[in-house]
Order: C-alpha cells, then structure tokens, then sequence
C-alpha cells in the first residue's frame, strides 16, 4: 500500500503545476492569444519566488516561526512576476499586432537565460542553484496532527505544499469565471469572434491584456509549484513542463473540468516513468541497458496517440492567433 | 552618375531591403540592449567585455574558424525553420530532428564504421524520418504541427539515448577511454569518417576548419533554388499561403505539407551530421534539448526565412556566441542569449517596422500608389476583355 499512495502524492505533486499552467494557458487562448511562452513565464515565477525565499530564509527568521506565511510571499512574488513578464507577450501580440508564436518563443528564450544571468548576479558567480529552503513543505506538525503510518496520511503529507490548496482554489474560481461571470463570457467571445464581440461595446485589446495577464499569474505560480516538487533547488529551467502543460491544455480542449482530469492524467503517467524501478508489476527489461529512458518517453507518447483520437473533437477558440485589427472586416 | 545607375532608388525600396533593414534595427537594439546588461551586472568590466563581445569572433583565425564551424550547422537548422516557416509551418521540432539527424551520423561512423558522406546520408534521413511525424499528423489528424514537434523532440532525446547506450561500440568507454556519458571521438573510432578537412585547418590554423560551411551553403543555394524557381517549390508555399485555395488550384495539401516537414526534418538532421562528423564535438547522453535546433529559429527570422539571408544570419548568430564565450568569466555567457531573444522579440515585430521603414525612405510612396492604382485599373478592365476574347 505504501506504494500506492507514494504514487497517487507524488501524481498530486506533479498535476498541480501542469494544472495550474494548463488553466493559465486556457485563459490566454479563449481571449485569442497563442501563449507558447508559458515555459519561459514559469522560470521567471519561480525564479523570483525562490530567491526570495532564500532571501527571507538568510534575512529572516521566518522560517522557524511562520514558514507558510514565507510560502504566502514567495507564491505572490511567483504570480506578480509571471504576470509582469506576461505583460511582454501582450505587448507585442496585442498592441504591436506581432506574430504571436515568435514573440513566445522570444520570450521562451530569454527567460532561462534570464534565470542564469539573475542568479549569477545575486548569489556570485558561478553559483547557477538557487537553494530552497526546507521549511516549505506542510507537515503533520504544522497542522497539530499526530504522525502514523496510516495510508491517508502518507497519501496526504508525503509531499504538501500550500501551492496544492492554491491550485484547488484557483481552479474553481477559473471554472467560474470562464462560465459563471459576465467577465467569462466576454472573455471568450473575443477568443471567438472579436469583431462581434467589438460590436456589442467590448474592448477586445483590454479583454486580451486580461487573458494573457490571468495566464502569467496562473503560469508563475505553477512555476514554483514545479520548482518546489521537482527538488531541492531552482535550476533554470523547468524542464519543459510549460510545453507539457499546453498539450494537456489541449487535450482537455480549452475546459477547466477536462484541464484537471488531464493534467491527472499525465502526471499519472510521468510519475509511473519515474518510479519505474521500484513498481513491481511493470516490466524491467533486465537484458537492455538504462530501460528508465523507454519510461520518460511514455507520457509524450501516450499524449501524442491521445491527441490523435481527440483530434476530431478538438475545438481550439476559433480567433486564437489571429491579431485583433479593428480596421478589418 | 554611375553610383546612380548602381543603386537605382527602386532598390532601396524592394520588400527584401526593407526586411534587410528591419533586421539590422533589431540587431542594433539588440546590442545596445547587451551594451546595457553588461552596465547592470558589472559595471567595471562592461567596456571591455563589449569589445570582446563584438570583436572576439575575428581576434584570431581560430575564433574565425570557430566561427565558421558552429555556422555550418545553425545555417542548416535555420534552413529548416525558415523552410518551414515558408510553407506555412512553424518547426519547432529543429531540435529533435538535428539530435535524431546526429545520432544516426554517428551511428554509422562509429557502430558501421562508414566514410563521411554516407555518414552525412544518413543524417539527413534521420532528420527526415523525424519531420515526418509532425507532418504526418497534421496532414491526417490535424494536430497542430508545434505540439507533435514538442513532444518529439523529447521523444527523439530518450530514444537517442537509450540507443546509444544499448549499442556495442557507441561510448567512449568501449573503446577505453575514461570519458563517462559520452560518444567515442571520431578520431580514436573512424578518423574516415571526419569531414574532410583539405588543407583548410593549416591555412587558418585551427582544427575546427572544414569543409562543413560549404555544404551548408550549397544547401542554402540549392533550397533558395527550389523555393523561388521550381513548381514544386512554389506548390508548398501555396499550400502554406492558403491551403483550401491551393487544393482548388490543383494542390495536393496532404502530400505539401507531409513534404515541407520531411524537407525541414533533413536540413536539420544534416546540420547534426555537420556538427558531430567535424571531429571536435562528442554526443553527450543529457536528458536537455540541444540549443543548436532552436537557435534556428532566430537564424531563421532575421533573414526573414530567405534561404540565401540565413547564410548571413547564422553567421552572425554564430559570430556573437563565439564573443559571448570570450566574456567569460566576468559575464555569464546566456547574455548571449538574451541578446539574441531581444532580437527575436523585435523582428516579431518586423512588419510593423518595416512599415515604419518604408514610410521613412519614401514619404512619397503612398501617393505614388494611389497614383499607380488608376491606370492598374485599366489594365485590369483590359486583361479581363482579353480574357473573354480568348473564352
């Protein structure tokens, strides 16, 4: 059983930031926006998020007395400087009229580069980690709760962070917003047809600002959630996981329920790659060397085949890409 | 007079000198943007490390010839994108196409022990073998060729890896060299099957000289080639222009597109070839992309994906790495790439700047068209009572 629940924490750990980021990405896509740049906006969150956290851990002493308020600073850092660089992608793609998959790969780029240069320049050079602190996991002490082996507890504070509860807040308010809100509703008239919804009196420039500024918020935030579940320093890099997370945007075609039961999915998947070694019931191909690669492909290539059977009730918002003019018919 | 005669004004006004200038404005911005990036990291050496930046690439002929080794390989990645980026496609998977285009290079200097020029074959079918999936799912499931190029690419990593190591003489360790995580070096396993060099790495003086950048610039004439003087060449970028209306006009789309990506997937596995068949590089297992595909991109985008500009672009993309590398270690050397995703970032922009360039050479040029569009429209009215004579 201890397996068991090993996996299911550990596929926790890992769907949150592909939540997170794939709801980000549904934002920026149903206002009318290619966001590819989601990679580069993880590493900016989760880059300043952990240098203040290494900030308030050397400065402070935060860290003994409330850990999780630190958590709650770095996570408000995370989401404001995704947001602040998310802002760029806006810039060109909506006010500049700019291609939108160039201007995110652009951004794509710079922001590891970014990631080292910063790190550089604040910890020294040659110093590229950025350490986390330990205090950022919720454990059985924080809360009070007396430790067991029991299954629910191993499932539950194995690995618990605040970035969970968050990414089940920020979902259901996403699910609402998107359906509930006159916001949603205008929101995803311009990622349909911006020239109606001009028509009616929407401001289709602001409505999109909108959307790629909620997706940089959501994208930072699921940076350091990856960050902080990947281990135990920031590296620059988040190892692709904005790409994974637009697939799985994809595949839970652009709906927030359909996003969460993906990104489930595919965390599933990658944890079953990583753990491969210690899960009994799955072959070990004895005879072949470093088997683990065959492993770390499964999840692209269960995506890719999934992709291929939900190609035909894939429905993208039908203006993403396009720029907004309003001059045009 | 005769400097008139050689630069008519209408030269100055073509749509490929305007390209040219938006360009050159991005490099500048680009580089007064480093000039400000190395000011804010350290103060005391930004001078210095300006100069090195932008004239390291010709302090010595080695650097020269670094220079020249590393463009071999960016001006066929670049290729790829900008060939793709021609036919209405966006090869993000230049990565995965060059590590699976290396991979099978290698493979058969080293496990098949063949001379270079099979060697190179071979990359390119790699690189094919791996354009072909985002083409083919495109053109049969539309699934948008960016995701299947992702995923891809890390397809194309694990895989590579986990061949390299489950073949008998692949790592430098089989052939008892203490190197961990590495393939053999070209000139301990098939020296056959190393570029030839002739006589080029004596008159430069390096060892990084050989007949790479010239294989990659037949290339860049050979696609500049198809895609401006042949049908076929012409029938992809229909299909990519608009593919409903080329499939009207006669344009088998599926075939176009499956085509352009199998095309991108060659250039690009044929720049991996170029890389690792110099005999200065060794295939490293890491579980990371290589930098070499997606640099293509920006190679591509400053030339504005013409065939013939990438020659120039990737050496210039190529010229400042070579600077960045010469920073160290007062500089980090990504401000390379950050320098180079400003540029990238403008020339998204470039046609907003070209507009803004073209207004600036010839304020006259918009009444000029409202001119020309009167006795156009004669000729149109001309064209179509022609058209009905022969009907």
């Amino acid at each position: 059983m201890r397996i068991v629940s090993d996996i299911l924490s550990a596929t926790i750990l890992f769907a949150v930031p592909l939540l997170l980021v794939a709801l980000g990405g549904m934002f920026s896509e149903r206002s009318g926006i290619i966001n590819i740049a989601l990679e580069g906006i993880m590493i900016v969150g989760a880059l300043f998020a952990c240098l203040t956290l290494r900030a308030l851990d050397l400065n402070t002493s935060i860290g003994q007395n409330a850990p999780q308020l630190g958590m709650l600073i770095a996570i408000l850092v995370a989401a404001f400087s995704g947001a602040l660089f998310s802002l760029l992608l806006a810039f060109a793609s909506v006010s500049l009229k700019a291609d939108q998959t160039i201007g995110g790969t652009a951004l794509n780029m710079m922001a590891p580069a970014l990631a080292i240069a910063v790190t550089w320049a604040v910890q020294g050079q040659g110093q590229t980690n950025i350490i986390i602190p330990t205090w950022t996991r919720i454990t059985q002490e924080t809360l009070g709760i007396v430790p067991k082996d029991v299954f629910w507890q191993n499932l539950v504070f194995k690995s618990f962070y605040q970035t969970t509860i968050w990414a089940i807040l920020l979902f259901l308010v996403a699910a609402v917003l998107l359906y509930k809100t006159r916001f949603g509703l205008r929101m995803r008239a311009c990622g349909e047809h911006p020239q109606a919804a001009d028509s009616v009196g929407i401001n289709v420039y602001r409505m999109r600002y909108a959307g790629v500024f909620i997706s940089g918020i959501l994208g930072g935030i699921g940076g350091l959630a990856y960050t902080i579940a990947a281990g135990s320093t920031f590296q620059s890099s988040v190892a692709g996981y904005g790409f994974l997370a637009l697939a799985v945007m994809i595949f839970g075609n652009w709906k927030p329920w359909n996003i969460l039961g993906a990104s489930l999915f595919f965390a599933l998947f990658k944890i079953i790659g990583s753990y491969s070694g210690s899960i009994p019931f799955l072959p070990k191909f004895e005879n072949l060397n470093q088997s683990e690669y065959l492993y770390l492909m499964v999840p692209y290539i269960v995506t890719m085949i999934l992709l291929i059977l939900t190609s035909k009730k894939s429905r993208a918002p039908k203006s993403e890409g396009i720029p907004y003019d309003k001059g045009r018919r | 007079m005769k400097l008139k005669q050689l630069f008519p004004r209408s030269r100055f006004q073509g749509a490929g000198f305007q390209s040219f200038l938006a360009s050159a404005v991005s490099i500048g911005f680009g580089l007064v943007f480093g000039m400000i990036l190395l000011v804010c990291f350290n103060i005391s050496y930004s001078g210095q490390g300006f100069i090195s930046l932008i004239s390291a690439g010709f302090s010595s002929s080695d650097k020269f010839a670094k220079v020249l080794y590393q463009a071999a390989p960016l001006i066929m990645t670049g290729l790829s994108v900008g060939f793709a980026f021609q036919t209405g496609l966006f090869n993000i998977g230049a990565t995965g196409q060059y590590t699976v285009g290396s991979a099978f290079a290698l493979i058969g200097a080293i496990e098949l022990q063949l001379p270079w020029y099979v060697c190179l074959l071979l990359a390119m079918v790699g690189g094919a073998i791996w354009g072909v999936f985002p083409g083919l799912f495109k053109a049969l499931f539309n699934v948008h060729e960016v995701i299947t190029s992702i995923m891809f690419n890390w397809i194309g990593v694990f895989s590579v890896n986990f061949v390299i190591v489950n073949l008998s003489q692949m790592l430098a360790k089989d052939w008892g060299l203490a190197q961990m995580d590495r393939t053999a070096p070209l000139d301990a396993a098939n020296p056959s099957a190393i570029l030839p060099k002739l006589g080029l790495d004596k008159l430069l003086g390096s060892n990084y000289m050989n007949i790479g950048i010239f294989i990659a610039i037949l290339f860049a004439i050979l696609m500049y080639i198809i895609l401006s003087k042949t049908t076929f060449g012409y029938e992809l970028k229909a299909c990519g222009f608009n593919r409903n209306a080329s499939e009207y006009a006669g344009v088998n789309s599926k075939r176009s597109i499956v085509f352009s990506m199998v095309i991108a997937g060659a250039l690009s596995g044929l720049g991996g070839g170029l890389y690792y068949l110099a005999g200065t590089g060794q295939y490293s297992l890491l579980k990371a992309l290589a930098s070499m595909g997606f640099n293509g991109i920006p190679v591509a985008l400053l030339a504005s994906s013409n065939p013939l500009g990438t020659i120039f672009s990737a050496l210039f993309i190529s010229y400042i790495q070579v600077g960045g590398d010469s920073m160290q270690p007062e500089f980090v050397r990504e401000i390379i790439d950050i320098i180079i995703s400003v540029i990238i970032y403008l020339s998204a922009f470039s046609l907003l700047m070209r507009s803004v360039i073209a207004k600036w050479i010839s304020p006259q040029k918009a009444v000029a068209e409202v001119e020309q569009a009167l006795p156009d429209e004669t000729a149109a009215e001309n064209s179509t009572e022609s058209e009905a004579t022969t009907l």
